[in-house]
């Protein structure tokens, strides 16, 4: 029962982007659409649960005072992973996304889950929860890139959602809308959280 | 008289067309955090210009002469991170023995730029803009003034907005994000310039 509750906590009750607001920067910069969301969620679950395995497998070889810089080294072997093999077989993908494949070294939701979970935990639980926090972002950068891309474009997922004379909020794809939106959402859960 | 013209632009393009936070979504997490009191906002923000000026300097000496030649560019993202996070933990030692009345105003701050995206963003940026050595010193310069300008600009309305009367779930981050994306907008006028 606590496994499943591991795994799915990530979704909503500490969804990394909405509850904690953790990830900001590629979570507002690729969501222009709802495929770059989708790549940079993937992306981001794969390095989050192999560094938490690596970390939960190495906690105890690890000197407590030096435990930062040896995550930072094994997050940023896992990112060079998935920017190289991103780069061979989805090069478009990779080209959307640029700057902020390799950024995912910095991104706060990793780190984050190596210092306060995967250091503490043992192998399930660390999977599980890496697995979980990996989706639940990448459920949050679906969510924003579907509202922005419908707004924006008219589309979803590439396809018409909007009768052709539908005149697309231009704003919402640029840099403006990313902020409103997310500002906007975010209320919204608070609001639904009272209820 | 070509190189000053040159700069100038690199300077407009940093800090107003292409600014870090509110264009490439770059170091938003010390934006939204560290952006409620005017006065911490400039001390992170001297911080931020300091160690992104300084970080400039060493990636770029480290891709050009090491990584380069060793052929090993694919280490880029681990080499760099790893020259970021030593180099913030000099800096804090240095700044703490020379001047310990700046470390009291920036120490706080000192760690937290370690996992700011901005500092690796600008690192490889001037790598993949292929841009010269002076050139990358004044780009982290430059970039480092424009994340300083708008934090402080935030920190300025968010101080204001404490007074002001606000549905209780927009108060907080909601409204910020609402305020960011307002001020992404004015930014967004910016971008018509040619230069």
């Amino acid at each position: 029962m606590t496994l499943i509750k591991e795994f799915t906590k990530g979704f909503i009750k500490e969804n990394p982007v909405f509850v904690m607001a953790l990830g900001l920067c590629p979570t507002l910069a690729v969501t222009t659409s709802v495929q770059n969301a989708i790549g940079m969620g993937l992306a981001a679950t794969f390095v989050l649960v192999c560094s938490n395995l690596i970390i939960s497998l190495i906690k105890n070889f690890i000197p407590n005072k030096i435990r930062i810089p040896c995550y930072i080294v094994v997050i940023a072997s896992f990112v060079t992973i998935v920017d190289m093999v991103m780069e061979a077989y989805v090069p478009s993908l990779h080209k959307n996304l640029g700057l902020f494949i390799p950024l995912i070294v910095v991104n706060c939701i990793i780190l984050g889950r190596a210092e306060a979970f995967a250091g503490k935990n043992n192998l399930i639980r660390s999977f599980l929860d890496g697995l979980g926090m990996g989706l639940g972002f990448t459920l949050a950068l679906i969510i924003i890139g579907g509202i922005r891309e419908i707004l924006g474009v008219g589309q979803f997922f590439g396809y018409n959602v909007f009768p052709a004379t539908y005149k697309p909020i231009l704003a919402a794809i640029l840099a403006p809308g990313a902020f409103l939106i997310m500002g906007v959402l975010m209320g919204l859960l608070n609001l639904m959280k009272k209820r | 008289m070509e190189f000053v013209s040159k700069i100038f632009a690199l300077a407009i393009g940093a800090i107003f067309v292409q600014n870090f936070v509110l264009m490439r979504f770059l170091g938003l997490c010390p934006y939204i955090g560290v952006s409620k009191k005017v006065d911490s906002a400039l001390g992170m923000g001297m911080a931020v210009i300091f160690v992104m000026t300084m970080a400039s300097t060493i990636t770029w000496v480290l891709q050009t002469y090491l990584l380069v030649p060793l052929k090993i560019e694919f280490l880029q993202t681990i080499a760099f991170i790893l020259t970021i996070a030593s180099l913030v933990q000099l800096v804090e030692m240095i700044i703490q023995k020379l001047a310990p009345a700046l470390y009291k105003a920036l120490g706080v701050f000192l760690p937290l730029i370690t996992t700011n995206c901005a500092v690796l963003g600008v690192a490889i940026l001037n790598i993949n803009e292929k841009f010269s050595f002076i050139e990358s010193i004044l780009y982290g310069l430059f970039a480092g003034v424009g994340f300083t300008l708008v934090l402080v600009l935030m920190a300025g309305i968010r101080e204001k907005l404490d007074k002001a009367e606000i549905p209780e779930s927009m108060k907080g981050m909601p409204i910020a994000m609402v305020v960011a994306g307002c001020m992404a907008l004015a930014f967004l006028g910016f971008s018509g310039l040619k230069l």
